[in-house]
Protein backbone atom coordinates (compact mmCIF):
# COMPACT_ATOMS: atom_id res chain seq x y z
CA UNK A 1 0.00 0.00 0.00
CA UNK A 2 1.42 3.62 -0.53
CA UNK A 3 -0.08 6.59 0.64
CA UNK A 4 0.73 10.03 -0.31
CA UNK A 5 -0.04 13.68 -0.22
CA UNK A 6 0.26 15.49 -3.20
CA UNK A 7 0.50 19.33 -4.20
CA UNK A 8 -0.65 20.95 -7.48
CA UNK A 9 -0.15 24.84 -7.99
CA UNK A 10 0.87 24.97 -11.26
CA UNK A 11 -1.66 27.98 -12.65
CA UNK A 12 -4.84 29.51 -10.55
CA UNK A 13 -6.20 26.72 -8.11
CA UNK A 14 -4.53 25.85 -5.02
CA UNK A 15 -4.94 21.96 -4.80
CA UNK A 16 -3.94 19.18 -2.20
CA UNK A 17 -5.14 15.65 -2.04
CA UNK A 18 -4.01 12.49 -0.28
CA UNK A 19 -4.55 9.44 -2.21
CA UNK A 20 -3.90 5.62 -1.28
CA UNK A 21 -3.08 3.47 -4.49
CA UNK A 22 -5.67 4.28 -6.18
CA UNK A 23 -8.15 5.40 -4.03
CA UNK A 24 -9.00 9.09 -3.32
CA UNK A 25 -9.23 10.10 0.87
CA UNK A 26 -9.53 13.95 0.19
CA UNK A 27 -9.05 15.88 -2.65
CA UNK A 28 -8.77 20.08 -2.02
CA UNK A 29 -9.19 22.09 -4.51
CA UNK A 30 -9.00 26.00 -3.77
CA UNK A 31 -10.82 27.70 -7.50
CA UNK A 32 -9.65 31.01 -7.60
CA UNK A 33 -11.63 31.68 -10.33
CA UNK A 34 -14.06 33.93 -8.64
CA UNK A 35 -11.02 36.24 -8.00
CA UNK A 36 -9.86 36.30 -11.20
CA UNK A 37 -12.90 36.87 -13.33
CA UNK A 38 -12.52 40.59 -13.00
CA UNK A 39 -9.36 40.68 -14.97
CA UNK A 40 -10.82 38.43 -17.90
CA UNK A 41 -7.96 36.06 -16.96
CA UNK A 42 -5.65 34.58 -14.67
CA UNK A 43 -3.35 37.39 -13.00
CA UNK A 44 -0.32 35.22 -12.64
CA UNK A 45 1.57 37.30 -9.49
CA UNK A 46 -2.12 37.59 -7.62
CA UNK A 47 -2.25 33.63 -8.68
CA UNK A 48 1.05 33.34 -6.54
CA UNK A 49 0.55 35.78 -4.01
CA UNK A 50 -3.22 33.67 -3.25
CA UNK A 51 -1.20 30.48 -3.53
CA UNK A 52 0.93 31.34 -0.54
CA UNK A 53 -2.22 32.35 1.37
CA UNK A 54 -4.31 29.61 0.68
CA UNK A 55 -1.48 26.18 0.69
CA UNK A 56 -1.24 26.16 4.35
CA UNK A 57 -4.98 25.70 4.92
CA UNK A 58 -5.37 23.31 1.40
CA UNK A 59 -3.01 21.21 2.83
CA UNK A 60 -4.30 20.85 6.72
CA UNK A 61 -7.59 20.52 4.70
CA UNK A 62 -6.80 18.04 2.54
CA UNK A 63 -4.79 15.54 5.76
CA UNK A 64 -7.64 16.21 7.64
CA UNK A 65 -10.42 14.95 5.70
CA UNK A 66 -8.52 12.01 4.82
CA UNK A 67 -7.61 11.35 8.48
CA UNK A 68 -4.25 11.06 8.52
CA UNK A 69 -1.03 13.37 9.55
CA UNK A 70 2.43 13.70 7.95
CA UNK A 71 2.87 10.95 10.07
CA UNK A 72 1.05 8.63 8.49
CA UNK A 73 2.22 9.04 4.66
CA UNK A 74 4.77 7.19 2.71
CA UNK A 75 5.56 10.55 0.68
CA UNK A 76 4.75 13.75 -0.95
CA UNK A 77 3.64 13.96 -4.82
CA UNK A 78 4.48 17.76 -6.67
CA UNK A 79 3.65 19.31 -9.81
CA UNK A 80 7.17 20.08 -10.92
CA UNK A 81 5.96 21.62 -14.17
CA UNK A 82 5.01 22.69 -17.09
CA UNK A 83 3.05 25.97 -15.22
CA UNK A 84 3.68 29.80 -14.04
CA UNK A 85 6.66 29.68 -12.48
CA UNK A 86 5.38 31.68 -9.36
CA UNK A 87 2.40 29.73 -8.80
CA UNK A 88 4.49 26.71 -9.21
CA UNK A 89 7.27 27.75 -6.93
CA UNK A 90 5.04 28.17 -4.05
CA UNK A 91 3.42 24.21 -4.18
CA UNK A 92 7.06 23.02 -5.06
CA UNK A 93 8.77 24.29 -1.98
CA UNK A 94 5.72 23.69 0.57
CA UNK A 95 5.90 20.15 -0.51
CA UNK A 96 9.92 19.97 -0.47
CA UNK A 97 9.92 21.92 3.04
CA UNK A 98 7.46 19.03 4.47
CA UNK A 99 9.52 16.43 2.81
CA UNK A 100 12.08 17.14 4.13
CA UNK A 101 10.93 17.96 7.82
CA UNK A 102 9.49 14.36 8.02
CA UNK A 103 12.56 12.57 5.89
CA UNK A 104 9.86 11.71 3.31
CA UNK A 105 10.61 10.95 -0.22
CA UNK A 106 9.37 13.36 -2.50
CA UNK A 107 7.95 12.32 -6.39
CA UNK A 108 8.28 15.27 -8.38
CA UNK A 109 5.48 14.90 -11.65
CA UNK A 110 4.70 16.09 -15.31
CA UNK A 111 1.37 18.26 -14.65
CA UNK A 112 0.52 16.57 -18.33
CA UNK A 113 1.40 13.14 -16.84
CA UNK A 114 -0.87 14.13 -14.27
CA UNK A 115 -3.87 14.35 -16.26
CA UNK A 116 -3.16 10.97 -17.95
CA UNK A 117 -2.93 9.54 -14.50
CA UNK A 118 -6.59 10.53 -13.31
CA UNK A 119 -7.51 8.35 -15.76
CA UNK A 120 -5.69 5.43 -12.99
CA UNK A 121 -8.09 6.67 -9.91
CA UNK A 122 -11.10 5.18 -8.43
CA UNK A 123 -13.93 4.93 -9.70
CA UNK A 124 -13.37 2.47 -12.69
CA UNK A 125 -9.86 3.12 -13.28
CA UNK A 126 -8.44 2.54 -16.68
CA UNK A 127 -5.84 0.66 -17.93
CA UNK A 128 -3.74 1.24 -20.86
CA UNK A 129 -3.35 1.10 -24.05
CA UNK A 130 -5.58 4.01 -24.31
CA UNK A 131 -5.69 7.83 -25.94
CA UNK A 132 -6.14 10.85 -23.92
CA UNK A 133 -7.06 14.02 -25.02
CA UNK A 134 -5.74 17.14 -22.58
CA UNK A 135 -7.19 20.28 -23.76
CA UNK A 136 -6.78 23.33 -21.11
CA UNK A 137 -6.24 27.02 -21.19
CA UNK A 138 -2.77 26.25 -21.33
CA UNK A 139 -2.39 22.73 -23.27
CA UNK A 140 -3.59 20.60 -26.10
CA UNK A 141 -2.39 17.40 -26.52
CA UNK A 142 -3.73 14.26 -27.73
CA UNK A 143 -1.38 11.45 -25.70
CA UNK A 144 -1.42 7.78 -26.69
CA UNK A 145 -0.78 6.27 -23.38
CA UNK A 146 0.57 2.39 -23.49
CA UNK A 147 2.05 2.32 -19.74
CA UNK A 148 2.23 4.11 -16.52
CA UNK A 149 5.36 5.96 -17.11
CA UNK A 150 4.83 9.13 -19.57
CA UNK A 151 2.96 8.84 -23.13
CA UNK A 152 3.69 9.46 -26.93
CA UNK A 153 2.80 12.68 -28.09
CA UNK A 154 0.54 12.24 -30.78
CA UNK A 155 -0.37 15.40 -31.55
CA UNK A 156 0.05 18.83 -29.62
CA UNK A 157 -0.92 22.61 -30.59
CA UNK A 158 1.03 24.94 -32.94
CA UNK A 159 0.06 28.42 -31.55
CA UNK A 160 -2.87 29.02 -28.88
CA UNK A 161 -4.43 26.10 -26.83
CA UNK A 162 -7.94 25.38 -26.92
CA UNK A 163 -8.79 27.11 -23.75
CA UNK A 164 -7.27 29.66 -24.62
CA UNK A 165 -9.25 29.91 -27.89
CA UNK A 166 -12.66 29.12 -25.64
CA UNK A 167 -10.79 32.66 -23.53
CA UNK A 168 -9.98 34.59 -26.07
CA UNK A 169 -13.25 34.01 -27.95
CA UNK A 170 -15.40 34.98 -25.10
CA UNK A 171 -13.21 37.97 -24.61
CA UNK A 172 -14.19 38.66 -28.03
CA UNK A 173 -18.01 37.99 -27.53
CA UNK A 174 -17.72 39.73 -24.24
CA UNK A 175 -18.96 36.91 -22.65
CA UNK A 176 -16.49 37.20 -19.58
CA UNK A 177 -14.55 34.69 -17.96
CA UNK A 178 -13.74 31.73 -17.65
CA UNK A 179 -14.81 31.29 -21.26
CA UNK A 180 -15.33 27.69 -21.37
CA UNK A 181 -18.52 28.00 -19.65
CA UNK A 182 -19.54 31.32 -21.00
CA UNK A 183 -19.38 29.97 -24.52
CA UNK A 184 -20.90 27.06 -24.03
CA UNK A 185 -23.84 28.57 -22.14
CA UNK A 186 -24.30 31.52 -25.07
CA UNK A 187 -24.17 28.92 -27.54
CA UNK A 188 -27.13 27.06 -26.13
CA UNK A 189 -29.71 29.06 -28.03
CA UNK A 190 -27.42 29.43 -31.09
CA UNK A 191 -27.44 28.01 -34.57
CA UNK A 192 -23.74 25.92 -34.96
CA UNK A 193 -23.41 26.52 -38.77
CA UNK A 194 -24.84 30.33 -39.04
CA UNK A 195 -21.24 31.27 -39.46
CA UNK A 196 -18.73 29.03 -41.13
CA UNK A 197 -15.76 29.34 -39.23
CA UNK A 198 -12.53 27.60 -40.41
CA UNK A 199 -11.38 24.17 -39.03
CA UNK A 200 -7.66 24.19 -39.08
CA UNK A 201 -5.57 20.67 -39.86
CA UNK A 202 -1.95 21.73 -39.81
CA UNK A 203 0.08 19.96 -42.18
CA UNK A 204 2.74 18.71 -39.95
CA UNK A 205 3.30 14.96 -40.33
CA UNK A 206 1.48 15.01 -36.67
CA UNK A 207 -2.43 15.18 -35.30
CA UNK A 208 -1.16 18.75 -34.48
CA UNK A 209 -3.60 21.55 -33.30
CA UNK A 210 -3.89 25.39 -34.91
CA UNK A 211 -6.40 27.38 -32.99
CA UNK A 212 -4.74 30.68 -33.56
CA UNK A 213 -6.83 30.91 -37.52
CA UNK A 214 -9.76 30.29 -35.60
CA UNK A 215 -9.47 32.93 -33.31
CA UNK A 216 -8.54 35.56 -35.78
CA UNK A 217 -11.21 34.68 -38.31
CA UNK A 218 -13.73 34.98 -34.81
CA UNK A 219 -12.18 38.75 -34.31
CA UNK A 220 -12.83 39.60 -37.94
CA UNK A 221 -15.91 38.52 -38.07
CA UNK A 222 -17.16 40.28 -34.55
CA UNK A 223 -14.99 43.53 -36.32
CA UNK A 224 -17.18 43.21 -39.41
CA UNK A 225 -20.50 42.26 -37.85
CA UNK A 226 -20.38 45.68 -35.37
CA UNK A 227 -21.01 45.92 -31.85
CA UNK A 228 -24.79 46.02 -32.09
CA UNK A 229 -25.11 43.06 -34.58
CA UNK A 230 -22.30 40.82 -32.76
CA UNK A 231 -24.20 41.35 -29.81
CA UNK A 232 -27.59 40.56 -31.45
CA UNK A 233 -26.19 37.22 -32.78
CA UNK A 234 -24.01 36.60 -29.77
CA UNK A 235 -25.39 33.04 -29.39
CA UNK A 236 -24.59 32.23 -32.97
CA UNK A 237 -21.18 33.16 -33.20
CA UNK A 238 -21.04 31.22 -29.72
CA UNK A 239 -22.46 27.88 -31.20
CA UNK A 240 -20.40 28.55 -34.50
CA UNK A 241 -17.52 29.40 -32.81
CA UNK A 242 -17.70 26.47 -30.59
CA UNK A 243 -18.56 24.36 -33.88
CA UNK A 244 -15.23 24.83 -35.23
CA UNK A 245 -13.26 24.42 -32.29
CA UNK A 246 -14.99 21.32 -31.08
CA UNK A 247 -14.79 19.87 -34.91
CA UNK A 248 -10.86 20.10 -34.64
CA UNK A 249 -10.98 18.46 -31.67
CA UNK A 250 -12.93 15.41 -32.70
CA UNK A 251 -10.90 15.20 -36.52
CA UNK A 252 -7.66 15.35 -34.69
CA UNK A 253 -8.79 12.58 -31.87
CA UNK A 254 -10.70 10.51 -34.28
CA UNK A 255 -7.50 10.54 -36.64
CA UNK A 256 -5.41 9.08 -33.30
CA UNK A 257 -8.28 6.56 -32.80
CA UNK A 258 -7.95 5.15 -36.47
CA UNK A 259 -3.89 4.97 -36.46
CA UNK A 260 -3.41 2.95 -33.15
CA UNK A 261 -5.14 0.34 -31.14
CA UNK A 262 -6.62 1.89 -27.64
CA UNK A 263 -9.17 0.20 -25.52
CA UNK A 264 -10.48 3.55 -24.32
CA UNK A 265 -10.40 7.33 -25.68
CA UNK A 266 -10.25 8.92 -22.32
CA UNK A 267 -10.73 13.36 -22.06
CA UNK A 268 -8.95 15.45 -19.88
CA UNK A 269 -8.23 18.80 -19.00
CA UNK A 270 -10.65 21.46 -18.07
CA UNK A 271 -12.10 21.84 -21.92
CA UNK A 272 -12.73 18.11 -21.48
CA UNK A 273 -15.92 19.60 -19.28
CA UNK A 274 -17.91 20.64 -22.51
CA UNK A 275 -20.81 19.34 -23.01
CA UNK A 276 -20.67 19.07 -26.92
CA UNK A 277 -16.97 18.13 -26.86
CA UNK A 278 -18.13 14.91 -24.52
CA UNK A 279 -20.75 14.36 -27.42
CA UNK A 280 -19.01 14.32 -30.55
CA UNK A 281 -16.58 11.69 -28.40
CA UNK A 282 -19.16 9.27 -26.96
CA UNK A 283 -20.22 9.52 -30.82
CA UNK A 284 -16.40 8.85 -31.81
CA UNK A 285 -16.25 6.18 -29.52
CA UNK A 286 -19.63 4.35 -31.00
CA UNK A 287 -18.74 4.19 -34.47
CA UNK A 288 -15.07 2.92 -33.29
CA UNK A 289 -16.16 0.54 -30.60
CA UNK A 290 -14.54 2.24 -27.86
CA UNK A 291 -15.52 3.17 -24.39
CA UNK A 292 -15.05 6.43 -23.86
CA UNK A 293 -13.58 7.31 -19.88
CA UNK A 294 -14.87 10.64 -18.74
CA UNK A 295 -13.74 11.05 -15.08
CA UNK A 296 -15.18 13.29 -13.06
CA UNK A 297 -14.95 17.19 -13.46
CA UNK A 298 -13.25 17.69 -10.32
CA UNK A 299 -10.61 15.15 -11.59
CA UNK A 300 -10.52 16.74 -15.52
CA UNK A 301 -9.64 20.14 -14.23
CA UNK A 302 -6.56 21.02 -12.35
CA UNK A 303 -6.38 18.95 -9.12
CA UNK A 304 -3.88 16.92 -6.66
CA UNK A 305 -5.13 13.65 -6.73
CA UNK A 306 -4.08 13.21 -10.19
CA UNK A 307 -0.37 13.63 -8.87
CA UNK A 308 -0.92 11.60 -6.39
CA UNK A 309 -1.93 9.25 -9.53
CA UNK A 310 0.55 9.51 -11.70
CA UNK A 311 3.10 9.19 -8.55
CA UNK A 312 2.48 6.03 -7.43
CA UNK A 313 1.43 4.29 -10.92
CA UNK A 314 4.71 5.35 -11.61
CA UNK A 315 7.45 2.29 -11.48
CA UNK A 316 10.71 5.23 -11.14
CA UNK A 317 11.60 5.21 -7.57
CA UNK A 318 10.69 8.10 -5.08
CA UNK A 319 13.74 11.08 -4.74
CA UNK A 320 14.95 9.98 -0.80
CA UNK A 321 16.02 12.96 1.31
CA UNK A 322 17.58 15.06 1.03
CA UNK A 323 18.10 14.07 -2.98
CA UNK A 324 15.35 16.56 -3.79
CA UNK A 325 16.47 19.51 -2.12
CA UNK A 326 18.35 20.46 -5.15
CA UNK A 327 15.25 20.96 -7.39
CA UNK A 328 13.64 23.32 -8.25
CA UNK A 329 10.17 23.87 -10.69
CA UNK A 330 9.80 24.36 -14.55
CA UNK A 331 7.48 26.70 -16.38
CA UNK A 332 7.85 24.56 -19.31
CA UNK A 333 9.32 21.33 -21.05
CA UNK A 334 9.70 18.71 -18.05
CA UNK A 335 9.87 15.27 -18.91
CA UNK B 1 11.24 61.11 -38.35
CA UNK B 2 7.61 59.10 -39.44
CA UNK B 3 8.30 54.95 -38.98
CA UNK B 4 7.71 53.47 -42.31
CA UNK B 5 4.68 51.46 -42.91
CA UNK B 6 4.63 48.14 -44.31
CA UNK B 7 1.92 45.84 -45.98
CA UNK B 8 1.36 42.52 -45.06
CA UNK B 9 -1.20 40.44 -47.48
CA UNK B 10 -0.36 37.05 -45.60
CA UNK B 11 0.65 35.37 -42.24
CA UNK B 12 3.57 34.25 -44.36
CA UNK B 13 4.51 37.98 -45.87
CA UNK B 14 4.03 38.92 -42.08
CA UNK B 15 6.45 36.37 -41.38
CA UNK B 16 9.18 37.55 -43.37
CA UNK B 17 8.59 41.30 -41.81
CA UNK B 18 9.48 39.44 -38.52
CA UNK B 19 12.38 37.75 -40.03
CA UNK B 20 13.66 41.41 -41.79
CA UNK B 21 13.49 43.05 -38.46
CA UNK B 22 15.34 40.27 -36.26
CA UNK B 23 18.22 40.43 -38.60
CA UNK B 24 18.59 44.06 -37.49
CA UNK B 25 18.68 43.03 -33.30
CA UNK B 26 21.36 42.30 -31.36
CA UNK B 27 21.92 40.90 -27.68
CA UNK B 28 19.68 43.41 -25.06
CA UNK B 29 17.18 44.96 -27.73
CA UNK B 30 13.80 44.89 -26.56
CA UNK B 31 10.81 44.56 -29.39
CA UNK B 32 7.57 45.85 -28.11
CA UNK B 33 4.51 44.03 -30.29
CA UNK B 34 0.95 45.61 -30.25
CA UNK B 35 -2.10 45.04 -32.02
CA UNK B 36 -5.66 43.47 -31.40
CA UNK B 37 -6.32 39.95 -31.08
CA UNK B 38 -5.84 38.02 -34.02
CA UNK B 39 -3.58 40.96 -35.52
CA UNK B 40 -0.81 38.76 -36.20
CA UNK B 41 1.60 39.46 -33.27
CA UNK B 42 2.91 35.69 -32.72
CA UNK B 43 2.96 35.45 -36.46
CA UNK B 44 5.27 38.25 -36.44
CA UNK B 45 6.88 36.70 -33.88
CA UNK B 46 7.68 33.35 -35.30
CA UNK B 47 9.26 34.97 -37.95
CA UNK B 48 11.77 36.52 -36.19
CA UNK B 49 12.51 33.69 -33.92
CA UNK B 50 12.66 31.18 -37.61
CA UNK B 51 15.63 34.31 -38.73
CA UNK B 52 17.55 33.82 -35.05
CA UNK B 53 17.59 29.96 -35.63
CA UNK B 54 14.93 28.80 -33.62
CA UNK B 55 13.57 25.25 -35.29
CA UNK B 56 11.30 24.37 -32.53
CA UNK B 57 7.00 25.34 -32.33
CA UNK B 58 6.90 29.27 -31.58
CA UNK B 59 3.12 29.05 -29.99
CA UNK B 60 1.50 31.54 -28.11
CA UNK B 61 3.02 32.55 -24.77
CA UNK B 62 -0.40 33.60 -22.77
CA UNK B 63 -0.43 30.40 -20.00
CA UNK B 64 3.01 30.95 -19.14
CA UNK B 65 3.50 34.28 -19.77
CA UNK B 66 7.01 34.08 -21.00
CA UNK B 67 8.64 31.48 -23.11
CA UNK B 68 12.27 31.30 -23.77
CA UNK B 69 14.13 29.80 -27.10
CA UNK B 70 17.75 29.17 -28.52
CA UNK B 71 18.41 30.86 -31.02
CA UNK B 72 21.82 29.93 -33.77
CA UNK B 73 23.69 32.62 -31.82
CA UNK B 74 21.43 34.41 -28.77
CA UNK B 75 18.67 33.44 -26.49
CA UNK B 76 15.36 34.70 -27.04
CA UNK B 77 12.16 35.39 -25.27
CA UNK B 78 8.92 35.48 -26.03
CA UNK B 79 6.40 37.41 -23.41
CA UNK B 80 2.89 37.75 -23.40
CA UNK B 81 1.76 40.32 -21.09
CA UNK B 82 -2.42 39.35 -22.15
CA UNK B 83 -3.36 38.31 -18.87
CA UNK B 84 -1.75 40.66 -16.67
CA UNK B 85 -3.56 43.97 -15.84
CA UNK B 86 -1.29 46.13 -16.10
CA UNK B 87 2.70 45.50 -14.25
CA UNK B 88 1.89 47.73 -11.51
CA UNK B 89 1.78 45.95 -8.10
CA UNK B 90 3.66 42.75 -9.65
CA UNK B 91 6.41 41.58 -8.45
CA UNK B 92 9.58 43.60 -10.08
CA UNK B 93 11.58 40.03 -10.32
CA UNK B 94 8.45 38.96 -12.67
CA UNK B 95 10.21 39.77 -16.38
CA UNK B 96 14.18 39.46 -14.72
CA UNK B 97 14.64 35.79 -16.30
CA UNK B 98 13.65 36.84 -19.75
CA UNK B 99 15.35 40.55 -20.01
CA UNK B 100 18.90 40.77 -20.36
CA UNK B 101 22.26 41.87 -22.27
CA UNK B 102 22.77 38.18 -23.38
CA UNK B 103 19.06 38.02 -25.00
CA UNK B 104 16.60 39.15 -27.60
CA UNK B 105 13.10 39.68 -26.01
CA UNK B 106 9.86 40.10 -27.71
CA UNK B 107 6.74 41.23 -25.63
CA UNK B 108 3.38 40.77 -26.92
CA UNK B 109 0.21 43.03 -25.15
CA UNK B 110 3.49 45.18 -23.97
CA UNK B 111 2.87 47.84 -21.05
CA UNK B 112 1.85 51.55 -22.30
CA UNK B 113 3.70 54.96 -20.80
CA UNK B 114 5.49 54.93 -17.76
CA UNK B 115 5.53 51.23 -17.36
CA UNK B 116 7.57 51.36 -20.37
CA UNK B 117 10.32 53.41 -19.02
CA UNK B 118 10.48 51.16 -15.75
CA UNK B 119 11.54 48.21 -18.25
CA UNK B 120 15.33 47.09 -17.90
CA UNK B 121 16.17 47.87 -21.79
CA UNK B 122 19.92 46.78 -22.12
CA UNK B 123 19.86 47.66 -25.82
CA UNK B 124 17.88 48.97 -27.90
CA UNK B 125 13.88 49.25 -27.32
CA UNK B 126 12.11 48.56 -31.03
CA UNK B 127 8.07 48.92 -31.17
CA UNK B 128 5.73 47.25 -33.96
CA UNK B 129 2.23 48.00 -34.00
CA UNK B 130 0.27 45.65 -36.03
CA UNK B 131 -3.37 46.58 -37.47
CA UNK B 132 -5.78 45.27 -39.23
CA UNK B 133 -6.98 46.59 -42.41
CA UNK B 134 -10.85 46.77 -43.72
CA UNK B 135 -9.27 44.39 -46.72
CA UNK B 136 -8.11 41.70 -44.53
CA UNK B 137 -4.79 42.57 -45.05
CA UNK B 138 -2.29 44.11 -42.03
CA UNK B 139 -0.15 47.54 -42.01
CA UNK B 140 2.60 47.22 -39.53
CA UNK B 141 4.52 50.23 -38.21
CA UNK B 142 8.37 48.83 -37.21
CA UNK B 143 10.20 52.06 -35.17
Amino acid sequence: MTRLLAIETSCDDTCAAVVEDNRILSNVISSQASFHEAFGGIVPEIASRHHIELINGVVAAALGQAGVDLDDLDGIAVTRGPGLIGALLVGFTTAKSLAAAKRLPLVPVDHLQGHVAANFLEPDPLEPPFCCLIASGGHTLIAGVTGHDGYEVLGTTLDDAAGEAFDKAARLLDLGYPGGPAIQNAAEEGDPEAFDLPVSRPDSGRLDFSFSGLKTALAYLVRDLGPAESAVRRADLSASFQRAAVDQLIDRLGAAVAGGSWNAVALGGGVAANAELRKAAADLCDENGLELKLVPIELCTDNAAMIAAAAIASSRDPLPYPDYLPLDAFAEKVR
Amino acid sequence: MTAPTSISTSAEQTERLGAELASELAGGDVVLISGDLGAGKTTFVRGACRELGVEEPVTSPTFTIGRTYSGDQIAISHLDLYRLESLDGEDPALLDDYLGADRIAFIEWPPEGREVDALPVDGDLRTVRIEALADGNRSLVIA
